[in-house]
């Protein structure tokens, strides 16, 4: 059971390791804000992951903060992103 | 106890699709298709994994936490996506260079930036 906890948490930490990869090269602007969405949504797997490891379900509401960050924080950028694509013409 | 290992079943599965989702992002070649790998392997993945926190704790509050937020990230990561999506294509982001088709081609009107209907 430990063990497949561990992998759990390798395979969470490697897809956490990629999408920096893409934050740090990503060509463009809306790049990296792909790479910040899929990052915040990794993290709130590896808490809602790390609840079943530990038992401390309290964690859960922390999931839930992760996700509403993550929306709202994709959506200012993807507003600031168009203004600056309209006041550019 | 069997439901640990049912749980853990559902766990190991959602990690592998978010690594997937990991993957998509660094080895698609343009900005379009890498979204369609975040946004839905992503969000299908964490929905695994808190389906796996459901059964491993089966009491009502927590039944009910993970359903909230499953129900929260299936509806708002598309919209998320879409409003990227749009500000990228806006921004003009370069396409891949095997795209086929573009249907959204002159389809904006320069000024305003809205969409025009047929």
């Amino acid at each position: 059971m430990h063990v497949l906890h561990t992998l759990v948490f390798v395979l969470l930490t490697a897809a956490l390791l990629l999408a920096f990869v893409r934050l740090a090269r990503g060509p463009s602007l809306p790049d990296r804000v792909v790479a910040l969405d899929l990052i915040s949504m990794i993290i709130a797997g590896m808490l809602a992951a790390y609840v079943v490891w530990m038992g401390q379900t309290m964690l859960l509401d922390v999931v839930t903060v992760m996700a509403v960050i993550s929306f709202f924080g994709t959506v200012a950028f993807a507003r600031y992103l168009e203004r600056r694509a309209i006041d550019e013409n | 106890m069997r439901t640990e290992y049912v749980a853990m079943v559902f766990l190991l599965v959602g990690a592998g699709f978010v690594f997937i989702a990991a993957l998509g992002i660094v080895r698609f070649p343009d900005l379009f298709t890498r979204m369609h790998a975040a946004s839905k392997a992503s969000s299908f993945g964490l929905g695994c994994i808190l389906l796996g926190v459901a059964i491993a704790h089966p009491s009502p509050i927590v039944i009910g936490k993970c359903i909230m937020v499953l129900m929260f990230i299936f509806l708002t990561a598309p919209i998320a996506a879409h409003m990227i999506g749009r500000a990228a294509y806006l921004l003009k982001v370069s396409f891949w260079k095997g795209t086929l088709i573009d249907e959204l081609k002159g389809r904006y009107s320069e000024d305003r930036k809205t969409l025009r209907s047929e």
